[in-house]
């Protein structure tokens, strides 16, 4: 009696520490078949960032934020959505009416996409600003732009499948565009389309890429992008490189570890950014009709042109540069130079890495001439993008090529004005401020 | 594409497509759904002068019945003419092949027409018909030129004019023959506003709910946002 009485007070002892033994045996167990600690350690846990992170070093993070949301809410929506000429648009008003929180669903799916842009695109800017695509990070930085090319093409084909009427419209216009390629345009456009026109075949195909196809693409990407991050490590914005000066333990003197401080960091911002994110799912989500054009409430029409077909906000300093030109060149036609001119715009960034010439990173040890191409280059991406909003006129379409002259400008001189202009040695320790 | 602008071309008269910004002067038109009596008397003018002709296609009678607090068998009783169940989608019984022979083009699905053009649009079109012996109706539209449909709630407005000497440029003024239609200018102006005001909350029967419920998440945010900033600043005191 005594005896098994003292067996169980010991069996009871053991108990309150079962648990976390029986935690260790299992992590032991998985690291003896998986680098799962090191993992953890490595991309996570042990991963130090530059302890004067500011503001524009939060977009990576929120970027995966809007990423997931997009995964969650499209798995959602394709439970109800209909991917057929006579079912798309009535599906989704289906989700707005008849599925419960559908209509919660569908917005933050729509914002989320003009969400995902405005994030990539400052997150593009952080790169800009301090550097980010130079040496060793010249990978990292191809990556992102080929996170940035699946992305429009992600929200290109999105856009199709509400199957509104400037959902249509803006699918057949974008994909004539290729029709400007001398001797296989034609063809093209109708494989694209796999029809002689926009139809549901075309829509068919632009769910299966949407839904399966490219979010596989960004998703792998994204995870490419962030092994080749941890591996090269984050840049500090003053250009300071923390890996020089390390303690007894290798630990980084200028760095801070995952945890507590970047999980402290970005778990605040992401509930500031969710704030202004839902002020818009749920009091703006048609954003004047910037996120959800009034056009697209009408259930495609292929007899019934819309009076001003314009894409979203988010491709619009693009489409304004496709239409900046005017003129016929070498015998090839002004659309055919449009469309040369804005693919170049779109891919000429991912040069960036070997055009910048300057002896230092950060846009605050550069000189005058950086400061002032960047500004430049922001305005006129923004002005593109209103030109591009608006329908045409001849004073649009002259500031518009003033534009795009500016915008190429930033990157044609980059190899001249940063070689030329008066640098500040970067400093030997990062700066507060 | 040239094919499909071909079609578009040969189909414009025909389909009556929606018409280019007038220069009509708009009279401001603000909605309210918290304002049921004024939706429950906008429902009941849709379903007597609209569904006839315009369904609305992707609403359903009950959801709309229990929005505006109308009791289903009042509902069922008052505003289903057409012998459905409360459950089913508010389509209409015209024929689509006749009503394209009568019109020209079937009526639209008037499901969305307050976020395809705006309720302010829809308010001023509906007091905006004047007669016009030229056209096949016998009467125009000052905001949607040369509409192709009748004034379907004439007998409540009664004749509208044109009030305008010919010739005399940059004149807006319609005037009504006095004592022609069922209700006042007043009355009609109210009508026509509980019409709109419905037709907006048919455009996203959502919308009380997403904002309410947007209130609490922004103040649920605002909340937690307290509590994430005196945590990280809490950690972030020891980074010099």
């Amino acid at each position: 009696m005594e005896q098994t009485q003292q067996a169980k007070r010991v069996q009871g002892r053991q108990g309150r520490r079962a648990i976390p033994r029986l935690w260790g045996g299992l992590v032991d167990w998985a690291d003896a078949r998986f680098p799962a600690t090191e993992t953890w350690n490595y991309h996570l846990a042990k991963y130090y960032a530059p302890k004067n992170h500011n503001f524009w070093y939060l977009m990576g993070w929120l970027a995966m934020v809007i990423l997931a949301n997009q995964l969650i809410t499209g798995i959602w929506l394709t439970m109800s959505y209909v991917p057929s000429d006579e079912g798309a648009f009535a599906s989704v008003e289906y989700i707005m009416r008849d599925v419960e929180f559908g209509w919660l669903l569908r917005y933050l799916h729509s914002t989320g996409a003009s969400a995902f842009f405005v994030i990539v695109y400052f997150h593009m800017f952080r790169g800009l600003m301090y550097g980010s695509y130079r040496k060793p990070r010249e990978l990292l930085w191809l990556i992102g732009m080929a996170i940035y090319l699946a992305l429009m093409a992600e929200g290109f084909f999105g856009y199709l499948l509400p199957w509104g009427n400037m959902s249509y419209w803006a699918a057949q216009v974008i994909i004539s565009l290729f029709g400007a390629i001398p001797y296989i345009g034609p063809d093209l456009m109708e494989w694209i389309r796999g029809d002689f026109l926009v139809s549901e075949i075309t829509l068919n195909r632009f769910f299966a890429l949407h839904v399966v196809a490219l979010p596989l693409v960004l998703v792998g990407l994204v995870f490419v992008h962030l092994v080749a991050l941890h591996h090269v490590g984050s840049t500090a914005p003053d250009g300071a490189d923390i890996k020089k000066h390390k303690d007894a333990t290798g630990k980084p003197l200028d760095g801070i570890p995952f945890w507590p401080y970047t999980v402290t960091h970005d778990v605040h911002a992401t509930v500031v950014f969710l704030f202004i994110f839902c002020a818009a799912v749920f009091f703006a989500p048609e954003m004047g009709g910037y996120f959800l054009e009034r056009p697209n409430f009408e259930m495609a029409n292929p007899l019934k042109t819309p009076e001003h077909i314009v894409p979203v906000w988010y491709y619009t300093p693009f489409y304004a540069m496709l239409r900046a030109a005017t003129y016929p060149l070498f015998g090839m036609p002004a659309k055919f130079w449009g469309l040369v001119v804005m693919g170049g715009a779109i891919i000429i960034p991912a040069l960036l890495p070997w055009l910048d010439r300057s002896p230092v990173a950060s846009i605050r040890s550069k000189g005058l001439a950086s400061k002032w191409m960047l500004g430049l280059f922001v305005v006129s991406f923004v002005i593109l993008g209103y030109l591009g909003i608006t329908p045409p006129s001849p004073v649009a379409t002259a500031a518009a090529q003033v534009f795009t002259v500016l915008y190429f400008a930033y990157f044609v001189l980059m190899p001249w004005y940063t070689r030329v202009e008066k640098t500040k040695p970067p400093p030997d320790r990062v700066t507060m401020r | 594409m040239r094919v499909c602008l071909l079609l578009a071309l040969i189909a414009c008269p025909a389909a009556g497509a929606w018409a280019a910004a007038s220069d009509w002067p708009m009279e401001p038109m603000q909605p309210n759904l918290e304002d049921q009596p004024s939706l429950q008397r906008g429902f009941k003018l849709y379903a007597n002068y609209c569904l006839g002709c315009h369904s609305l296609q992707f609403q359903r009678y009950q959801r709309t019945a229990d929005d505006l607090g109308i009791p289903h068998d009042v509902a069922a009783d008052e505003l289903i003419f057409t012998g459905q169940k409360i459950g089913e989608l508010m389509t209409t019984a015209m024929d689509p092949e006749s009503a394209k022979a009568w019109f020209g083009a079937p009526p639209p699905d008037l499901t969305m027409v307050s976020r395809v053009r705006s309720p302010e649009w829809t308010y001023n079109y509906l007091k905006t018909f004047y007669l016009d012996e030229s056209r096949p109706f016998g009467v125009n539209n000052k905001v949607f030129e040369n509409v192709g449909m009748p004034h379907a709630l004439i007998d409540l407005q009664g004749v509208q004019r044109d009030a305008c000497s010919p010739g005399a440029a940059d004149c807006n003024q319609l005037a009504i023959d006095s004592g022609s239609g069922l209700l006042t200018p007043e009355q009609y102006d109210q009508a026509v506003y509980d019409l709109v005001n419905f037709l907006h909350y048919v455009g996203e029967p959502a919308r009380l709910t997403r904002e309410r419920l947007g209130l609490y998440v922004l103040g649920f945010l605002a909340f937690l946002g307290i509590f994430t900033y005196l945590l990280n600043r809490e950690f972030w005191k020891d980074v010099h």
